[in-house]
């Protein structure tokens, strides 16, 4: 297995700060209201999607995921530019304007795609690896979802299926405890805990301290190895938690939904905090710059791109 | 001359099944009952033999998850054929059918293609009841992003099963059940005749029939009745419904002046609504009389045998309206040698 080295570390952290200090831009500019489309920002889950390109560097290696998408997207390798022209409803986007935050797509870069009803990338990502062996394709495919998309009747007969088939397939359930501002405990059984029933139908399965990047990078390489070597999928429940609202900007502490405890806790354990140490202050200083003027040159690039002709609303209905 | 031959609907099928796997070997088809003994119908027979339990197979019985992963492989370049026993089993999926096989193309800006064909199966009679026997096109027809097609004929289902494999849209292949063991000229290979071109099957100038589907065979059997009474009607069997060949049925009308169309599904909404509504916006003043719809009315087809008594519309009505607005008398009591109302023909015996 791989071990983590050095400069594995203080490119995990790279990757989370940057994913960090985008999503805290985005934030930071939609109070202009220029970007009109709901983004659910992926602030404190960082650590889960800021692995991806190292360690499944290959564009044969593909991610699908749910409505909050940023931060496998970004992860993943998916273009910056392109992202926020598509926030923008750009032309220069990567679709054009017409997915939004919610529908992204990077397919240079492995990011398959995104989608913004709850486990309904699930299937798609299971016949990816299906359609890589009925191709001969070499690759992994990695399927993000959070815990309620578990309580969707597609995450089963998804897992049901790549179980029977052993395909190639990573599932990586986000566990953040709350759909919306449903805790768990209204949604599933309080005593039950996700790895352990997904356990039950037949699949191997990890679980992992979400905000730790190295416990999480540790149970990436596991997972790799076991895919690899058994030739079977594996299920990944990573436990984290999100810093500001489940759609929007803000952050929505005062609605009391989540306790004051339990949101201490998490912002103690943040994963840009856990690497921290790890890391000296010049080259802090150094990646702060780097990625300041990457996301300074993105948003002022898609500032400045056009907007779609009209007339490409009605375009690209039929193949 | 390609050499004709009389096969069945479901052989037809089969052979086009057989024509597109062996054309493209990333083509991938499945559904329940794909590999059983019974090969659906006989529309999967020996398929898996001849191309392996790989690319041909039976499924878990999860509709949804399994359109997915057709959409999944299909975005990933391998075409996929997904059949339902009966149409009514589509709908668990209805989450992968429209918000993603409709929409992928379009939502990411064409760098996807999603080339499935979904091959919906559309029972009647011997008490397939509320849940079994469901035409529901219109509910399909209605969502941007799908193509839907309804062949008539053996020749037809051949070749359209073939150019829906072919299209890179997902595309509802819906075959009507009674079609199923109809007989005719079926030719070998195939013709590159498009989806959204409709068929003109008889030629006439009093009255445009439009029909699809099994409703066309309804529709052949009046207009032969019609034709030997001296009415002369023009029969477009639509083929597809989505796209429509708009220009053929309006160029009909503006000809005959009358239309009636038919079509399985329910009366409200139906596809009978859309082309009566066309028609009568764009030739408002070309029409000498108010259209007719022949549908199925607005509840469910009931299951017990007495109940579907006169429940299904079909010849008959076409022969009362044309009766009333041509102020004839027209026979049409004895045509059909079936003594029972429920089954496609007299050799038939239940179940389905």
């Amino acid at each position: 297995m791989k071990k983590i080295s050095k400069k594995d570390e203080l490119d995990l952290y790279y990757s989370i700060l940057r994913i960090r200090r985008i999503e805290e831009k985005i934030a930071k500019e939609y109070v202009n209201w220029k970007i009109r489309c709901p983004v659910h920002l992926s602030i404190g889950q960082e650590a889960i999607g800021a692995p991806l390109k190292k360690l499944f560097k290959s564009c044969k290696d593909e991610v699908v995921s749910g409505h909050r998408a940023h931060s496998h997207y970004l992860g993943k390798g998916g273009d910056l530019k392109k992202f926020i022209c598509e926030l923008y409803g750009k032309k220069n986007g990567s679709s054009g304007g017409k997915a939004g935050s919610m529908h992204l797509t990077d397919k240079k870069s492995g990011f398959i795609l995104s989608s913004a009803i709850v486990g309904n990338s699930i299937p798609i990502g299971v016949g990816l690896a299906y359609s890589k062996r009925i191709k001969k394709e070499k690759g992994i495919v990695l399927i993000f979802f959070g815990d309620a998309a578990v309580e969707t009747g597609v995450f089963f007969e998804s897992l049901n299926f790549a179980i029977l088939k052993k395909l190639p397939v990573i599932f990586i359930c986000e566990n953040n405890f709350y759909s919306v501002y449903s805790n768990m405990k209204y949604r599933q059984p309080q005593n039950r805990k996700i790895s352990e029933m997904v356990k039950g139908i037949g699949i191997k399965t990890l679980k992992s301290n979400g905000n730790d990047p190295i416990k999480v990078f540790n149970t990436y390489c596991k997972a790799k190895d076991y895919v690899e070597e058994l030739k079977k999928p594996i299920f990944l429940e990573f436990e984290t938690f999100r810093h500001y609202e489940h759609c929007g900007f803000l952050k929505d502490d005062h609605l009391n939904y989540r306790k004051k405890s339990e949101i201490n806790y998490w912002l103690k354990n943040d994963c840009l905090k856990k690497l921290q140490t790890k890391v000296n202050k010049k080259k802090l200083i150094f990646f702060e710059k780097k990625i300041n003027k990457e996301i300074e040159t993105a948003f002022s690039f898609a500032k400045k791109s056009k907007f779609p002709r009209n007339s490409e609303s009605r375009k690209k209905l039929y193949a | 001359m390609p050499k004709k031959r009389i096969i069945t609907f479901a052989e037809a099928i089969n052979e086009g099944l057989r024509f597109s796997l062996l054309k493209n070997e990333n083509l991938i088809c499945f559904g329940l009952g794909v590999g059983d003994p019974k090969e659906v119908f006989g529309t999967t027979k020996n398929l898996q033999k001849q191309f392996g339990d790989q690319r041909v197979f039976d499924i878990p019985t999860s509709e949804n998850a399994m359109t997915g992963i057709a959409i999944g492989c299909a975005i990933n370049r391998c075409p996929v054929v997904m059949t339902h026993q009966r149409l009514d089993f589509s709908l668990l999926a209805f989450d992968q059918i429209i918000n993603n096989a409709a929409k992928i193309f379009y939502m990411f800006n064409g760098q996807f293609t999603v080339p499935i064909t979904l091959r919906l199966i559309v029972g009647k009679g011997w008490g397939q009841g509320p849940t079994h026997a469901q035409s529901l096109q219109s509910l399909f027809a209605h969502i941007p992003g799908l193509k839907v097609v309804m062949p008539s004929n053996p020749n037809d289902a051949k070749n359209m099963l073939i150019q829906s494999i072919k299209d890179p849209n997902p595309v509802i292949y819906i075959e009507h059940r009674w079609l199923h063991d109809q007989k005719g000229h079926v030719e070998k290979g195939f013709n590159s005749k498009k989806i959204g071109k409709a068929n003109l099957l008889m030629k006439g100038n009093d009255i445009t029939i439009v029909s699809n589907s099994f409703m066309t065979t309804e529709a052949l059997i009046a207009a032969k009745i019609l034709r030997s009474n001296g009415i002369y009607a023009d029969l477009i069997d639509l083929c597809s419904i989505k796209p429509l060949d708009e220009k053929a049925i309006l160029k009909s009308v503006k000809k005959t002046r009358r239309l009636i169309v038919l079509d399985d599904g329910h009366d409200f909404l139906s596809i009978a609504s859309e082309i009566i509504s066309i028609v009568t916006i764009k030739q408002f003043n070309n029409l000498k009389i108010s259209p007719k719809k022949i549908t199925m009315p607005n509840f469910p087809v009931p299951t017990g045998y007495s109940l579907t008594k006169n429940f299904y519309p079909g010849h008959k009505d076409v022969i009362k309206y044309c009766q009333n607005i041509f102020d004839k008398n027209i026979r049409y009591d004895n045509f059909s040698k079936k003594n029972f109302h429920d089954i496609p023909h007299v050799r038939f015996k239940g179940p389905f």
